[in-house]
């Protein structure tokens, strides 16, 4: 064993920067990572061990104990539960015998759920053994299960292949891409190469100014202007890196994924033009755990480039050199917040940092560094292919250019859907067929639950935000409970613990949602729940902690009366039970547990 | 109009609120002539006798007396207010809610390194004393808390501006510096 885990840590060049990659292959190699691996890991790279141990136990897929010969995570977002996840869970457990969260006794499979895994147009969903499982159901969950009892490769129980790169011999997998609607930005023509090009030709200031006449604003969800974040990051001193954001973590959003699986050209293409924009050498992209099974693709699409001389030396004899390596995480959602990228990608817990310094001061190993997501990189190559002017004329004044969304839930066609800016919720409703709507949840659990009497609200920066999940919530769900209780379990799951209110404030909501859903909870419970989320949205460092508390505040503002009717009217009630509190020290102590009162 | 009457206890607690209240000096003279005192350790008085109109209480809930005490002062007080660290958040003597109360005491009268020779076990279980609850409850967990005075102890001052503007009707209008401890 102390041999494997030696080549492994060599592999990485004894690097503590590459710890991540360490103990995904410690992981992959022995389905643990044992504490025993922890201390030489330590010593190797010349760490301590509790720097191994905090790094190893953030992330979701370390594990302490082997996971099963057949690892199971199911995804518990809230629309795999929307879309039968109960009846998944029950097969399984009725055929290993055994609940979520255990092992079978001889150790073939284990099972367990995990957030969402970027699959909510075909759900309920799963990965085993990091493959892609997705439109699961009692027949097929039995199928699985008899072909891991007759000891097949995870592979091989994966039959049909999704449409377009899903085939590909890299990627064989049953994702389908269900792009509804290609616009003409991110899923239209596109030619690799051209932009960058163009780009060698325009000189790095000219592309700049390019990007920042178009207004491109990120499209991870802040919007943040994307030309004004190169200027920033090449105005800096120092060795400035480029970091593309495919840690596409925010439940209902797939978008990237379908990005990455047909058009990674373009998405590299847009990490060089932003690393000549901005005098960088190196890019990476960090690509999220779940989506695994696109690595080996990504790595042969990057070779392809390189061979093309649009990646490595001396690009397209312009004598601009940039590359690119893909970091991969290991199940963490706050790492899609840019400075918790960065400290994931360089080793460490993906706690998110204080700011200032920004990435693009100071980002990766200290160095000025620009991180932006899959699909503003995608748009930046049309930006520069056809120019700024091009691209304003699409999408609303503040809000240039077009969108994709991931829009599922119940809705007859769940898919990915590229829009211009402006969009308003009804039209949107009328694309994707959905009826009987009682709310839409706008840019996943950290947006906002819309009702129906804002439908007529744009999707744009400047009115309703989104870095792309849209979920459909139909009349027949219940809102508190399928939804607002759903991600409130995520968040506090989520949270990465480094700032005590959103520590703290995400675990009481969530029980407090739970009182609601219970009957329990009292009319003075609601005012606390919302003066609480303030307060955890006023002193949370990162987004995470700042927006935890919108599926609480959002429903609470726009769906009130379904909270009112499930409260007490009551102004207190004690949770304390006496005869509770007082069995154990009467048990200790051999006294009989009578209160005299 | 008579004055308003105002009733205090220290559950668990140190007292350390009830030496801060005392910090007020000679302002205590103007408190008399604003409130008359009832059941407090303050005077010594030991049982209601008469409806209180503000309740202060120092300390969380360790123990059964506690529990009774504090719903007695919410049956005879109009107004109740959680004095400190321990009575809003359980405080110091909280430190033992994640250890079971079975190891607690074990430590406490058989194996801690000051406990005498106690070879067989004995544990005080007088049917007199007062159990010791699982836990230790912040106030507000066990009946309904109308006002919250933080601090470790709080100030003198915060303690008299708040009672006064309580008895006066005027609003609390305390520096920013009076509720920091930072």
């Amino acid at each position: 064993m102390n041999e494997k885990i030696l080549g492994i840590i060599e592999a990485y060049g004894r690097s503590p920067y590459r710890l991540v990659d360490i103990l995904l292959s410690l992981q992959k190699e022995f389905r643990c990572v044992s504490d025993e691996a922890v201390n030489i890991v330590a010593s190797e790279l010349g760490l301590s061990e509790v720097d191994v141990r905090q790094t190893k136990s953030f992330y979701h897929f370390f594990t302490t104990e082997p996971v099963g010969k057949y690892a199971v995570y199911l995804n518990n977002s809230a629309v795999s539960e929307m879309m039968g996840m109960a009846d998944v869970v029950d097969e399984f457990e009725k055929l290993c015998g055994i609940s979520f969260g255990q092992k079978t006794a001889d150790g073939l499979i284990s099972l367990d759920h995990t957030a969402c895994i970027g699959m909510n147009d075909q759900e309920p969903a799963a990965l085993i053994n990091s493959v892609v499982f997705t439109g699961l159901n009692r027949q097929k969950v039995r199928e699985i299960v008899a072909a891991m009892r007759e000891g097949k490769p995870v592979e091989s129980m994966v039959t049909e292949y999704g449409d377009g790169n899903n085939a590909h011999p890299l990627v064989l997998s049953m994702v389908k891409n269900n792009i509804r609607k290609a616009g003409p930005v991110c899923l239209g023509e596109y030619e690799t190469g051209k932009a960058l090009a163009r780009s060698l030709t325009m000189g790095s200031k000219a592309v700049i100014d390019e990007v920042k006449s178009a207004n491109l604003r990120g499209r991870g969800g802040a919007g943040f202007p994307a030309g004004l974040k190169w200027q920033f990051c090449a105005h800096e001193a120092g060795d400035r890196y480029v970091f593309c954001n495919a840690d596409e973590g925010e439940p209902g959003t797939f978008k990237d994924r379908v990005l990455l699986t047909e058009r990674a050209q373009m998405m590299y293409e847009g990490m060089a033009i932003a690393g000549w924009a901005i005098g960088a050498k190196e890019g990476i992209l960090y690509l999220r755990y779940e989506y695994l099974y696109l690595k080996a693709f990504l790595e042969n699409v990057l070779e392809e480039m390189r061979n093309q001389n649009l990646l490595g030396k001396n690009i397209l004899g312009k004598g601009f050199d940039f590359d690119i390596r893909i970091q991969l995480g290991a199940g963490a959602y706050v790492c899609g917040e840019e400075s918790a990228l960065i400290e994931s990608s360089e080793g460490k817990r993906g706690e998110p940092r204080n700011r200032p310094p920004f990435p693009v001061q100071k980002g990766y190993k200290n160095n000025p560094t620009i991180v932006n997501n899959v699909e503003t990189f995608c748009s930046a190559v049309k930006i520069i292919e056809n120019g700024a002017a091009w691209y304003k004329k699409m999408g609303t004044e503040d809000s240039s250019g077009t969108k994709l969304l991931s829009i599922s839930g119940d809705c007859k066609m769940p898919g990915v859907y590229e829009v211009e800016w402006g969009m308003t919720i009804h039209e949107m409703l009328r694309m994707v067929g959905a009826e009987n709507v009682q709310a839409v949840q706008v840019s996943g659990p950290s947006g906002v639950c819309v009702p129906p009497t804002q439908f007529n609200r744009q999707i744009a920066l400047e009115d309703l935000p989104s870095g792309g999940s849209m979920i459909v919530v139909g009349k027949q769900r219940d809102l508190i409970k399928d939804i607002v209780l759903n991600f409130m379990a995520f968040f506090e799951d989520e949270s990465c613990g480094s700032c005590i209110t959103c520590r703290s404030f995400n675990m009481i909501l969530r029980r407090q949602v739970q009182k609601v859903v219970e009957g329990r909870a009292i009319k003075p419970d609601l005012d606390n729940m919302k003066d609480w989320g303030e307060i955890m949205a006023k002193t949370s460092r990162c987004g995470l902690g700042q927006t935890s508390s919108n599926p609480i505040s959002t429903t609470l503002a726009n769906f009130r009366e379904l909270y009112e009717a499930r409260v007490k009217d009551e102004d207190f009630q004690s949770d304390f039970d006496m005869e509770k509190a007082i069995a154990e020290s009467c048990e200790a102590v051999n006294r009989p547990p009578i209160v005299h009162e | 109009m008579s004055k308003p009457i105002v009733a205090t206890a220290s559950l668990a607690g140190c007292f350390g609120c009830h030496m801060s209240l005392l910090d007020i000096d000679e302002r205590i003279l103007k408190l008399i002539e604003l409130v008359d005192f009832h059941k407090s350790p303050i005077n010594d008085i030991k049982t209601f006798t008469k409806q209180c109109d503000i309740g202060i209480i120092e300390g969380g809930c360790c123990n059964t007396e506690n529990v009774e005490v504090l719903r007695e002062f919410r049956k005879n007080c109009k107004i109740l207010i959680s004095l400190g660290e321990c009575a809003i958040m359980g405080g110091l003597p909280a430190m033992r809610n994640g250890i079971p109360v079975r190891e607690c005491l074990e430590e406490a009268y058989c194996d801690g390194i000051t406990v005498g020779e106690n070879t067989e076990r004995i544990m005080p279980n007088d049917e007199e004393l007062p159990i010791i609850l699982d836990k230790v409850y912040p106030l507000h967990e066990i009946v309904k808390i109308d006002y919250y005075l933080p601090g470790c102890a709080p100030r003198a001052d915060l303690i008299w501006e708040a009672v006064v503007a309580l008895v006066t009707g005027n609003e609390l209008n305390i520096p920013y510096e009076l509720v920091k401890f930072d």
